[in-house]
């Protein structure tokens, strides 16, 4: 072979951890104690030593690895399509027979991570051998490539033919056996290389990565590259941040994990299954329309998941649309009064509830300013301003129409914030409002008659009865794209005049 | 940067072995809170029983390598991208197209579907993130309102809408990622860090939704503070790519799929990687993961063609699963957790012309 590795072998070996975890699992299948039984193969009048069988082969990874046949077989025929192993007969295709067919051992010289990229001078050379001994007897891709070479070599080509020559002459003056050998080696070898039209490559693999240079600069000293001082300045940064972290003990990190699976496991619909289907194994879409977002009565499961969560209670619009219901039903003066700011309580009109002493808006007024926070968050950055305004007229200002109660030290904050609005600037006021309804309103909205009600008005599907005649399909029900829905007030903030 | 040669070599190697000795500090903390084994809790869980997953669907259309794909909230329309440049959205329940698209380059490597369901995201090799509103009117074409939203300086390797159409996240083979205005599409935020191609990211679905993970060629998973650009936390224990993050579903731990043929679970607030999910046998990368609803099961799509699914809690492999014909590119699990999808680089001859490249449906 004329052609010595690449020299992008080394860079693009980094890429495929997988074939230096293959060269070491032929290896140890080629170990004399613990490998795998090596035989010597009788082909026609030759003998082959060293040979395994497709069987062999499995049987060694099954016993090995303590996998299925099923998975030794892929693996078996993964190490095989990757010129690891080597048919001795009909060695056009690349597959793990489990019949008689002997298999060797590929040599390290032809591994894929040894001679990558083939050189195309080599496929020259071979196709011109082939074409020599068997006149007439390339395939029709190699035809191809033969004729597409030699254009492109041209100028080389008698030394391409007298290469081919020489190997020939070389290869007849060994032992048949050797000579068959090689010959296998080598066939193995362009098969990976340069497949058949039809047969997937292993050598595929996608756009090339790391050839970003990010935090990289080619320094003036050297050819080398390396990361820049911003680069490390940052990591550094980040790094010293990262020590001063709080951090949980695991135990309680990972006995979290055990709640939390064992409290969805029954939600999970692969883990427990789904009432009344599952609308892809029954292809009955029923599960879909019970539990669609705006569902009448919503099922069971559904509302048992409103306690999982406040977060989860919030992103189901039925749930919202409960908990936005309780709070409107709630007066405020069964709380205690809350703390009042420092500077004068707003007054307001109509006083709702009577009395001299102000007080602040009904809890519902605080889910509509999360709400109203959630459109500046995820909105579009040029309703930014208008937003923010209207929020503040809204929900902040002295004498607001919807005042909601925070603190005075986020909102003094949030006050000098508004100063240069951004899509940030009620994050604190939004994060008090949250968790004041998550402490106080969530836990009384779950133990309130309300949602108890709920709870014993869901519905339960039944269990859909398995079709007696499983072999005849259900049509599939079409849905409407939401694409074809009008426009709704999910997809687009409705902050545009400053109305929320 | 310093021009000052010298002065800058000094500081470049000081700052770099200040960083590894940081690096063996925060190990050490990291260590020291770390008094029990996820496989050692888990023992008192029941193990899972034999379940059977098979495909439901084929999505037969892709004519050559599908690379990525992403559900609608309506947890039966999909989009999907290849590397030939075709993004198509589907009803995968009936199996319909719906919607085609021709991008003018080729591996389409991301792509998302919007919160709203009314429009779609993808980008690859032409270093751009662009938005296709899905309309049903014949006489539109979905090209001519196509927006160019995000700009890198190297391939897109994933995006993502925040909680609206209104914002996009993105990550490039330029090593950053970026938060975008859909409507203009001015950068909102950028966050630089990594220190090679960034591969992939997941948003956090916490209380404030602030906070994303993504991962890279540097082999790090970084989890970054959406508003400051900051990186919050981050870790390097895989020995290659990363391929694929995912965050678990209660939001304190996230999953990553690396080439280094390994899955690894990270908690956030005990701050160290808490679970390997390895076997011998599996010497390919992972290319793709998601969790079940429960977070109990992990399924990770694999280069090696097959798809593994793990017992997050005991960390063993429950499941193998054969379908496709060549690496799976790609995995999600559907919104409601009734099925996954997985699309690969697969395709069935069937005649000489015609090539077809599969998507499946696994219930």
């Amino acid at each position: 072979m004329a052609a010595g590795p690449a020299s992008h072998g080394g860079l693009r070996r980094a890429q495929r951890p997988h074939l230096s975890k293959m060269e070491r699992m032929v290896v140890s299948m080629q170990d004399p104690d613990q490998g795998v039984k090596m035989r010597s193969q009788r082909l026609l009048i030759t003998v082959i030593p060293h040979a395994v069988t497709g069987n062999d082969i499995m049987e060694w990874l099954i016993h090995k690895y303590c996998i299925t046949e099923e998975e030794a077989l892929h693996l078996g025929t993964l190490l095989v399509r990757h010129g690891y192993l080597y048919p001795l007969r009909d060695p056009c295709h690349l597959e793990l027979r489990l019949d008689e067919t002997p298999y060797r051992f590929q040599t390290p010289y032809f591994w894929m991570s040894t001679l990558w990229p083939a050189a195309e001078l080599d496929y020259a050379i071979y196709l011109a051998k082939k074409n020599i001994r068997k006149r007439g007897g390339l395939f029709d891709h190699e035809k191809e490539h033969y004729d597409q070479l030699h254009r492109k070599i041209s100028h080389t080509w008698d030394l391409v033919v007298m290469q081919a020559r020489e190997q020939l002459w070389a290869a007849k003056q060994r032992r048949k056996g050797d000579r068959l050998v090689i010959a296998c080696q080598e066939q193995t070898y362009w098969l990976v290389n340069r497949p058949p039209p039809g047969v997937p490559s292993v050598l595929e693999q996608g756009p090339e990565r790391n050839s970003c240079t990010a935090g990289r600069v080619q320094m003036p000293t050297g050819p080398f590259q390396t990361k820049t001082v911003d680069f490390y300045r940052r990591e550094v940064e980040c790094l010293r941040k990262a020590l001063g972290r709080a951090r949980v003990k695991s135990s309680v990190c990972l006995e979290a994990y055990l709640k939390f699976s064992s409290q969805r496991g029954p939600h999970d619909p692969i883990m427990s299954g789904c009432l009344p289907s599952n609308p892809w194994v029954t292809d009955n879409d029923t599960y879909w329309a019970m539990n669609a977002p705006s569902a009448a009565v919503p099922t069971r499961l559904r509302v048992e998941q409103w306690a999982f969560s406040f977060r989860e209670l919030l992103e189901d619009p039925v749930g919202r649309a409960h908990f936005m219901d309780f709070l409107s039903k709630e007066f405020s003066g069964e709380k205690p009064p809350p703390r009042l700011p420092a500077r004068a309580p707003p007054p307001r009109f109509p006083p709702a509830w009577g009395g001299p002493d102000p007080v602040p808006g009904p809890p519902a007024e605080n889910l509509s300013f999360w709400e109203a926070c959630e459109e500046l968050r995820h909105g579009g950055q040029a309703q930014v301003p208008a937003l923010v305004d209207a929020v503040y007229q809204q929900f902040l200002a002295p004498g607001a129409a919807r005042w909601v109660n925070i603190d005075s030290r986020t909102m003094e904050r949030t006050l000098v914030g508004l100063g240069r609005p951004h899509r940030h600037v009620l994050d604190d006021a939004q994060l008090h409002i949250y968790m004041l309804m998550k402490k106080d309103s969530y836990p009384r909205f779950l133990k309130s008659d309300l949602y108890k009600d709920l709870l014993a008005e869901a519905v339960v599907p039944p269990k859909t009865k398995r079709r007696v005649f499983p072999f005849m399909r259900k049509p599939r029900h079409s849905s409407p794209s939401p694409a074809l829905l009008p426009a709704s007030a999910s997809r687009e903030p409705s902050g545009g005049d400053g109305e929320a | 940067m310093a021009t000052d040669g010298l002065h800058e070599n000094e500081t470049l190697a000081s700052l770099k072995s200040e960083a590894e000795s940081l690096k063996g500090k925060l190990e050490e903390e990291r260590a020291k809170l770390h008094d029990v084994e996820l496989h050692q809790v888990a023992e008192r869980v029941e193990a899972l029983g034999q379940f059977v997953m098979k495909t439901r669907r084929t999505l037969k259309g892709h004519g050559n390598k599908v690379l990525c794909m992403d559900w609608c909230k309506d947890k039966r329309r999909i989009v999907s991208s290849s590397q030939d440049g075709k993004v198509i959205v589907w009803d995968s329940f009936t199996t319909n197209k719906e919607h085609a698209v021709t991008m003018p380059c080729t591996w389409v490597m991301a792509c998302a579907y919007a919160p709203s369901g009314c429009a779609i995201a993808c980008g690859g090799l032409d270093n751009k993130c662009s938005v296709y509103p899905l309309t049903f009117d014949k006489n539109e074409n979905m090209a001519a309102k196509k927006k160019s939203v995000a700009m890198h300086t190297n391939y897109l390797s994933a995006c993502s809408f925040t909680n609206s159409d209104m914002q996009i996240l993105t990550a490039s083979g330029d090593g950053t990622c970026a938060l975008w205005d859909v409507e203009s599409g001015q950068l909102l935020q950028s966050f630089h860090g990594h220190g090679a191609d960034v591969l992939c990211l997941d948003l956090a679905p916490s209380e404030t939704g602030n906070t994303f993970v993504s991962g890279g060629c540097d082999k790090k998973a970084m989890v970054w503070d959406m508003r400051s650009g900051q990186c919050v936390q981050a870790f390097e224990t895989h020995e290659s790519d990363i391929n694929s993050v995912r965050y678990y579903p209660s939001g304190d731990a996230f999953a990553s799929g690396s080439d280094d043929a390994t899955c690894r679970l990270y908690d956030l607030r005990a701050d160290r990687e808490v679970a390997i999910y390895s076997k011998e046998s599996i010497i390919f990368g992972a290319s793709s993961v998601d969790f079940s609803l429960s977070g109990r099961l992990l399924f990770a799509g694999y280069n090696d063609y097959t798809i593994n699914v793990w017992d997050v809690l005991k960390g063993s492999r429950v499941s193998i699963l054969f379908g496709h014909e060549n690496r799976v590119s790609t995995l999600r699990v559907s919104p409601d957790g009734t099925a996954f999808c997985s699309g690969s680089w697969d395709h069935t001859l069937r005649t000489k012309n015609y090539l077809f490249v599969s998507l499946q449906v696994w219930a």
